[in-house]
């Protein structure tokens, strides 16, 4: 009768604990590295729930197999491009050994944006996510120290062919958040917007336009390099586009 | 009355009938109408965005309130249409979709209809629920941000789709002038 009952159970708690389960994050005022001119000042984040930790490709997998128009040989080619969940040995079978546990990489904006959603959550707006990020062990806001922004700096530095720790292998921060740095890129439910400016005329030439809005933004700190090689990096994708060290968490709206 | 229960019969009977035959050709993985998206549009009506296929249409995305790009865009598609004759005009539909589906209700929607004085027979003013916006966004290749103070800087552009909801041109021409290139793709897409 016990067994029965956990098992009922199972289900409804693996779903729950996906990205390592949520934490919950107090709001607060933020200064978001992108300064728009538009923008009046530091931002009002409201509070949320974030995942502990990137979600990983036993959780993809488990969202695959319960949606299967997102497996890899099914996905329509409009939401994922070609190389959609290419680290997995097939459709539905990850690879042996460490994948599990290794954040899932290779999915697409519309793929992260639809797991969210069937989690009753969504991909965090960037200025969550950096304002999550902005933390370290023991302080809100880090971003003043010097000795954070090298450690953080690192990581880009490092090539990306080396293999992806598990999911949640790195220290937590001060709200017990895992792997903001150093792991992988996420994707953000914004990411179209980060680099349009506020100026309507800069929308011409598509090229142009990402040039110059990039030149409407001021950049409040030089010093964040990693937050800006971020947004660089988001800013440049189309929605179907995956890489080899894009993954994503998702965040709930506090009920 | 036994003429109009033999109408009434025939007419049922043509209608299973109708529905019996065709079979559903599956949407075509490339296109935008793979979304389940529903739209909401100046009359209230919901409906599902890909219920817009089986006819080619000009795209865009725009919010109500706009002064400056948005109103080029409603030329825009103006322009392309009086550059079609009558018959390749009726082949082809123009939808506006709001980026800002919290102030664009139907009855603002209904308002720039009548400002503008667009045929509800060509042209659909429709708005997303919230949480699609980004999707179809990102369907068409519109990348956009909501400014502080309630205005929103978006790509403007004009996408062409064709009955089965694929992309086959776009431009970031907007205006009274039509891109010759992307007027050329209308009319090649209409005399199919």
């Amino acid at each position: 009768m016990r067994a029965l009952l956990l098992l009922c159970l199972l289900p409804l708690v693996a779903s729950a604990s996906d990205g390592g389960g949520y934490v919950r994050i107090p709001g607060g005022e933020f200064a978001s590295v992108l300064q728009y001119e538009d923008g009046r000042g530091p931002s009002r984040v409201a509070p949320f729930e974030v995942m502990q930790r990137p979600v990983t490709n036993a959780e993809f997998k488990a969202f695959v197999d319960k949606h299967p128009a997102w497996r890899r040989d099914r996905v329509a080619t409009v939401f994922a491009e070609d190389g959609y969940l290419a680290q997995w040995q097939a459709p539905a079978r990850l690879a042996p050994g460490e994948q599990a546990l290794q954040p899932v990489t290779r999915v697409s904006w519309f793929a992260a944006d639809a797991y969210c959603a069937a989690q009753g959550a969504r991909l965090p707006r960037w200025i969550e996510w950096e304002y999550v990020a902005a933390a370290d062990a023991t302080r809100r806001d880090a971003r003043r120290d010097p000795a954070w922004r090298e450690r953080i700096l690192a990581w880009y530095g490092r090539p990306s062919s080396r293999a992806l720790p598990r999911a949640g292998a790195g220290a937590p921060n001060v709200y017990g958040v895992h792997d903001l740095h150093g792991v992988v890129w996420e994707w953000v439910d914004d990411y179209s917007a980060l680099l349009v400016s506020s100026d309507s005329r800069n929308q011409g030439d598509p090229d142009r336009r990402q040039f110059c809005g990039a030149g409407a933004l001021s950049v409040g700190d030089r010093e964040q390099y990693a937050v800006l090689m971020r947004v660089a990096m988001l800013s440049a994708l189309a929605g179907s586009d995956t890489t080899m060290n894009l993954g994503f968490r998702c965040v709930r709206e506090l009920r | 009355m036994r003429l109009v229960s033999l109408l009434v019969l025939s007419a049922v009977v043509l209608a299973t009938h109708a529905m019996a035959v065709p079979v559903p050709v599956p949407i075509p993985p490339d296109s935008v109408y793979q979304s389940t998206a529903t739209l909401t549009d100046d009359t209230s009506r919901r409906f599902a965005w890909r219920s817009q296929r089986g006819r080619p249409q000009v795209v865009s995305m725009f919010y109500t309130s706009c002064k400056f790009v948005c109103p080029m865009i409603v030329d825009g598609g103006k322009a392309i249409e009086q550059s079609l004759t009558s018959q390749e005009r009726a082949r082809i539909g123009v939808t506006l979709i709001s980026l800002d589906p919290a102030h664009d209700t139907p009855q603002t929607l209904a308002r720039m209809r009548r400002e503008r004085d667009l045929d509800p027979a060509r042209w659909t003013l429709a708005r997303p629920e919230p949480q699609d916006v980004r999707v179809i966004a990102g369907l068409l290749g519109i990348r956009y941000r909501a400014l502080a103070d309630g205005e929103f800087n978006h790509t403007s552009v004009l996408v062409l789709l064709d009955a089965d909801g694929r992309v086959l041109a776009r431009t970031e021409r907007v205006g009274g002038l039509p891109d010759p290139v992307f007027l050329a793709a209308v009319r090649r897409t209409v005399a199919r």
